[in-house]
């Protein structure tokens, strides 16, 4: 059981969390952006999250909080 | 659950100026790590010069100084050497560093200051808005290389960690990157590794990352960690280049 | 009281030390090179720092460093390296730090010569570096004034948290004089409000900084410095005043000028001429009320400098122009003698 949490108003779309996920479950968001206009990360397949924490090591906002 | 991963507590829990996948904030998370995990926050004092991280103040919750462009090596050693007892660092992007500032930088690493400097090399000047720095690639376009670096015009890239490893004062000199979570963690641990020698009064400490600037290179952000894997690496080979605690390390 | 015989480089550096400053940090260049020499042999067992920088701009900019984290800093130089300097100095104000910093003038411009020279003194109260800012700036005319004066400089720097600078001459550092140091009862100001040196967590982190984007914010910082220039122009102004209850002619005159000028007064008055003198001991801020006081009876000023004549500004400025300022000056290492100074009171005091 783990999970990562996305704090969406910090999250700039840049999407290096996405390429660094070895599940290939983080994917930016096409329709809804944040306050500042950036369409920001989410977790695509909240079962399949393994904690790993590599989205979060990748994001360079801090904007990727991890449980396990 | 536990927490198994969130942000440090000396990064201050702001929003920071830079662009959408500028490497600067992996940078400053890992810096923050190390200072949390050595319990050294209330003892450090940063010193950041002009660049992208000037303001990097505003996120640094230890005591931190604005220096003047380049001369960052020179600010921390006033501050060294009348608080030796207190952790230094210097936070210098390649403009700064290796181009204005070279003479504090060379003459601080000669010194043997007992500092550590964290030096982003991107290849560019960000903050005045995409121009040639002295680390920019032959053949690379920047604004004051329009037609891409000539290096018969323009010279060649200045290569840091190896030029400052040939100094006996120079403890430690180590070049990293950010492009990928197994590269993220080996920068942590030298930005670690060069704390711990300022704690052991071993001398002067670089550790030069490889980082990325979307924004002027005109690339996302992802095809910019594609560039510094294609382009950098290869030019600005990662590994220790010296390290006075390996065997045979002043040598 | 001791007196010493001391060279006024040595006696700057000494004075420093007995002063409380704790680093000092420079670069050789004549005529000051005595000053450091004298700072390596006796600050390290003083308990401070020396350290020899790569350059001027180092140099200063290491005093930047350890004057935010509350430590008294010094740096000494002579015109050619007080130049390279100016980019620190105009940080050093931005950032509301206290620093001494002393200009032991040689001529100019460019890499000039290496005698006594008066060519800075715009350098100094004018425009030592970019944008809206001042440091008081102190003109010695005697070694022992030399002592005084450094004193006085760390501690109206740590008062007002300001750079403040000694104009001297290679004059006045190459010449020996007895010296004694008084007591000194060093002010404490307490600097843990806004120091940056370690916040041991038990306080918000401080920040040393010359950056505001906000053009407001900028203006506000500026605004409140100008406040404290106030209170300096009307707490900090000192000058001497000599026969000037009666003179008819005024000169002016500072640093070793001064002493030359002060003979041919003398002269003068042998003469029958009623000459006096008035010697600026601050240059910035300028002794306004002083001069216009010195000036009350005057006929006319006579401006004397080892330059082409920039302290005349403010000379001019300060008594609005009310009445003529004549000048005479010597230039590039050129040291005026009292019998050219005394035939230009003779010129000036026929003319009127």
């Amino acid at each position: 059981m783990a999970k990562m949490t996305v704090i969406t108003e910090r999250c700039k779309g840049c999407g290096l969390c996405t390429a660094a996920c070895p599940k290939n479950i983080v994917a930016l968001q096409k329709e809804k952006r944040n306050k500042k206009g950036y369409f920001y990360a989410v977790c695509t397949d909240e079962a399949s999250c393994i904690g790993c924490a590599m989205c979060a090591i990748m994001c360079p906002d801090c904007a990727i909080t991890v449980e396990k | 659950m536990a927490v198994v991963f969130e942000r440090p507590k000396s990064l201050i829990d702001v929003s920071t100026h830079y662009c959408p996948g500028c490497t600067h904030g992996i940078v400053h998370r890992i810096l923050c790590e190390v200072i949390d995990e050595m319990g050294i926050e209330g003892d450090t004092i940063g010193v950041c010069p002009v660049g992208c991280s000037v303001m990097a103040y505003d996120y640094f919750n230890c005591d931190m100084i604005e220096a003047p462009h380049g001369r960052a090596p020179a600010v921390a050693t006033g501050v060294k050497r009348t608080n030796p007892d207190k952790f230094v660092f210097t936070y210098q992007g390649d403009g700064d560093l290796a181009a204005i500032g070279t003479a504090e930088t060379v003459h601080s690493a000669t010194r043997g200051e007992n500092i550590v400097v964290i030096f982003i090399n991107n290849t560019i000047y960000g903050m005045t808005g995409g121009q040639m720095a002295p680390t920019t690639l032959p053949g690379q376009v920047t604004q004051t290389t329009p037609f891409g670096r000539d290096p018969e015009l323009a010279g060649y890239p200045v290569r840091v960690c190896e030029m400052l490893s040939t100094l006996t004062g120079t403890a430690f000199a180590q070049r990293v990157a950010v492009d990928s979570v197994a590269h993220v963690r080996e920068a942590k641990k030298a930005i670690r590794k060069a704390f711990e020698n300022q704690k052991e009064k071993r001398g002067f400490s670089i550790v030069e990352v490889l980082s990325t600037c979307p924004t002027n290179w005109g690339l996302s952000p992802l095809e910019a960690i594609k560039r510094l894997q294609d382009e950098m690496i290869p030019y600005y080979p990662l590994g220790v280049y010296k390290d006075v605690t390996a065997e045979g390390g002043n040598e | 009281m001791e007196r010493n015989l001391m060279k006024g480089n040595e006696a700057l550096a000494e004075a420093a030390i007995r002063a409380g400053c704790k680093c000092f940090f420079g670069y050789p260049i004549t005529p000051q090179t005595e000053l450091a020499a004298y700072m390596a042999k006796r600050m390290n067992k003083a308990g401070g720092v020396f350290l020899q920088a790569e350059s001027e701009i180092a140099a200063v900019n290491m005093v930047l460093g350890a004057a935010s984290t509350g430590v008294r800093a010094m740096t000494s130089s002579s015109s050619p390296g007080v130049s390279l300097k100016s980019e620190g100095i105009s940080y050093i104000a931005g950032s509301d730090l206290p620093a001494v910093i002393i200009n032991v003038q040689r001529g100019g411009p460019g890499l000039g010569g290496i005698q006594p020279s008066q060519a800075d003194y715009w350098q100094a109260t004018k425009a030592l570096g970019h944008g809206d800012f001042h440091l008081l700036v102190y003109a010695p005319a005697s070694v022992q004034e030399m002592v005084d004066m450094v004193v006085t400089a760390f501690d109206r720097a740590d008062k007002y948290r300001m750079p403040a600078m000694i104009l001297a001459d290679g004059l006045l550092g190459q010449m020996m004089e007895p010296v004694s140091f008084p007591e000194i009862n060093a002010n404490a100001y307490d600097k843990s409000g806004w120091a940056a040196d370690g916040h041991k967590n038990n306080r918000e982190h401080h920040i040393i900084n010359s950056l505001y984007l906000k053009p407001d914010e900028l203006q506000k910082s500026v605004y409140d410095r100008f406040e404290r220039y106030e209170q300096i122009k009307a707490e900090e102004t000192d000058a001497e005043l000599y026969l000037t209850e009666d003179c008819d002619i005024l000169l002016c005159a500072y640093g070793a000028t001064a002493r030359v000028v002060k003979s041919a007064v003398n002269s003068a008055r042998e003469l029958g001429i009623k000459a006096g003198m008035f010697r600026p001991k601050t240059l910035w801020p300028f002794p306004v009320k002083e001069i216009n006081e010195a000036a009350k009876n005057a006929k006319c000023l006579l401006d004397i400098e080892m330059s082409m004549g920039q302290m005349i500004d403010d000379v001019k400025l300060a008594i609005n122009c009310s009445k003529p300022v004549h000048f005479f000056g010597r230039t590039g290492g050129v040291i005026p003698t009292p019998a050219e100074i005394l035939e230009e009171i003779k010129k000036v005091g026929g003319a009127e």
